[in-house]
């Protein structure tokens, strides 16, 4: 059966021109970046040619980016890191409560061991109000983190507003861009920032490699001890391949964000329409005009996310739900639920996220597939007759 | 490559997903179960017919992950044909064992199936002492 990937917030598949630059320092480049022999030199230049193109996508110095294995390391690395460095200087964090659980559960681990954190709440469209970063700022707060955009409902922050604040309050300012970076825009002087995430497989990169931008001057203690690596901030051997592979999937992406930009917007705005005129009950969470240009997340009535999901995965359509129903975790997307969402519409929500290989019989296919298959499970749903008092 | 789906169903939960028996509420039953926790994404009703301690025919409706879907179809089936007593002896294993096992992490889709055959047996003995 053909299969149409639409989760491309969730993973990207690897660019095939990522994987052939990243081949040579598996196989045959492999020295270890700290040996001082010419093997461990050329992996060492790699590394450094990486650093150096990453940056300058981003608007940042070298010296100003240490690679993680990921975004959600770049978040911890950040958040812990900033708040163990001031731990003399206060105890408190602003962050938002539609974070991704990478910058909100560290959050929560830091406030159990004493920390004290302001989840910020969102208006219903998922956008944080910058007025409430200035008002929640004490003479305490060490940090604040909000992300560039969110990964559920594709929303995007007013993070030059909050940075302005930030600047004012002389605190330092930390996102999580691992949605945007690759997407659209993402520069550290316009955005304004001092901290900044990033991840490689969001834009057709690998997995297992990401990076954390730190403002010169901002010191953080770092998570891993060890070699000393990456400045001293993140001791452990560099991933030579990954690195160069991130830095080939930012090269190829980055000057595709213009066209892809208007592609992906019209194809998402497409869908929405269709989803929205031929669906009954059906709403669009999050913002509309703020919004990624590939995310789509919508809220269905009467029907529960993961049994759409699973037939539409039947039918070869692979996407994602904010609903998620097992015996140890049931619980509707904190996402939605801090935009004021009933539980019952978190329930039914699909989010549908577009990328490179998207085009529009994608979106034509899914929203006969979804017509078909809400008729379906709406006939099997005992809401539709208590909410509508029909029959 | 046929897709797995999620939680790696067995086939049967993805056939009685995909194309539930019974379907649909009985007009006049002699019981209506229910299990209701739409906050928790569960909405469930069953609709049975009772002939001589016997069950007749069993219909219902689900509002539901798939592996509820499939589970409450597969009840609603095994109840058909049993007594009251046989049908409030079916165990979770049973339920499991008939959809070919059901996934640890969906293993309450089978004590909703038992919860919703003991409310709609107790609502027709209810109904038949009034």
């Amino acid at each position: 059966m053909k299969r149409i990937y639409l989760d491309y917030a969730a993973t990207t598949p690897t660019d095939p021109e990522v994987a052939k630059a990243m081949l040579p320092y598996l196989t045959k480049s492999y020295g270890n970046p700290s040996s001082l022999h010419s093997f461990g030199l050329e992996a060492k230049e790699a590394i450094e040619e990486a650093r150096g193109s990453i940056a300058d996508s981003i608007g940042a110095r070298s010296s100003e980016v240490i690679f993680t294995s990921g975004g959600t390391e770049a978040d911890n690395l950040a958040i812990k890191g900033i708040t163990f460095q001031n731990k003399s200087r206060g105890d408190h964090i602003i962050t938002s409560s539609i974070e991704h659980p990478a910058a909100i559960e560290t959050c929560k681990f830091l406030e159990k061991r004493g920390n004290r954190i302001t989840y910020l709440r969102v208006d219903s469209n998922g956008l944080v109000d910058p007025d409430e970063i200035k008002k929640a700022i004490t003479n305490k707060t060490i940090l604040v983190s909000i992300m560039h955009a969110n990964n559920e409902v594709g929303t995007i922050e007013p993070i030059a507003d909050i940075a302005k604040i930030t600047k004012e309050a002389d605190i330092p300012f930390h996102t999580d861009a691992v949605q945007t970076f690759g997407h659209i825009p993402v520069n550290v002087k316009s955005l304004g920032v001092d901290l900044l995430s990033v991840s490689a497989h969001k834009l057709y990169g690998p997995k297992g490699i990401g990076a954390l931008y730190v403002r010169k001057g901002l010191e953080l203690t770092p998570l891993f001890h060890g070699g000393g690596q990456e400045n001293k901030n993140r001791s452990g051997t560099e991933n030579t391949a990954s690195i160069v592979g991130f830095a080939k999937a930012v090269d190829l992406t980055i000057q595709e964000i213009p066209t892809e930009t208007i592609r992906l917007t019209s194809l998402r705005d497409l869908f929405i329409k269709g989803i929205l005129e031929k669906i009954d009950d059906t709403r669009l969470n999050g913002h509309p005009q703020l919004r990624l240009p590939n995310n789509i997340n919508v809220s269905i009535d009467y029907i529960e996310g993961e049994s759409v999901m699973l037939n539409l995965d039947l039918e070869g359509i692979c996407v994602s739900t904010g609903s998620a129903c097992s015996s140890s975790e049931h619980g509707p997307s904190h996402v939605l639920l801090a935009m004021g969402l009933p539980r019952e519409q978190a329930y039914g929500s699909l989010r549908i996220t577009l990328g490179r290989w998207t085009n529009e019989t994608h979106i034509e296919y899914i929203l006969d597939s979804l017509i078909k298959i809400v008729t379906k499970l709406r006939a099997m749903s005992p809401l539709v007759v208590k909410v509508k008092n029909i029959e | 490559m046929m897709a797995k789906g999620l939680f790696n169903f067995s086939k049967k939960i993805l056939e009685r997903f995909s194309n539930p028996e019974n379907v649909g509420r009985i007009v006049k039953p002699d019981g209506i179960g229910y299990v209701s926790d739409p906050s928790h994404g569960i909405d469930l009703e069953l609709y049975i017919k009772i002939n001589n301690s016997i069950i007749t025919e069993a219909k219902f409706k689900a509002f539901g992950c798939a592996a509820t879907i499939a589970t409450i179809s597969m009840v609603s089936e095994m109840i058909e044909g049993k007594s009251i007593d046989q049908a409030l002896a079916i165990s979770e294993d049973e339920i499991s064992a008939a959809l070919n096992g059901l996934p640890p992490s969906k293993m309450h889709c089978a004590r909703l199936g038992r919860e919703l055959i003991s409310s709609a047996i107790y609502d027709s003995k209810k109904r038949s002492n009034i």
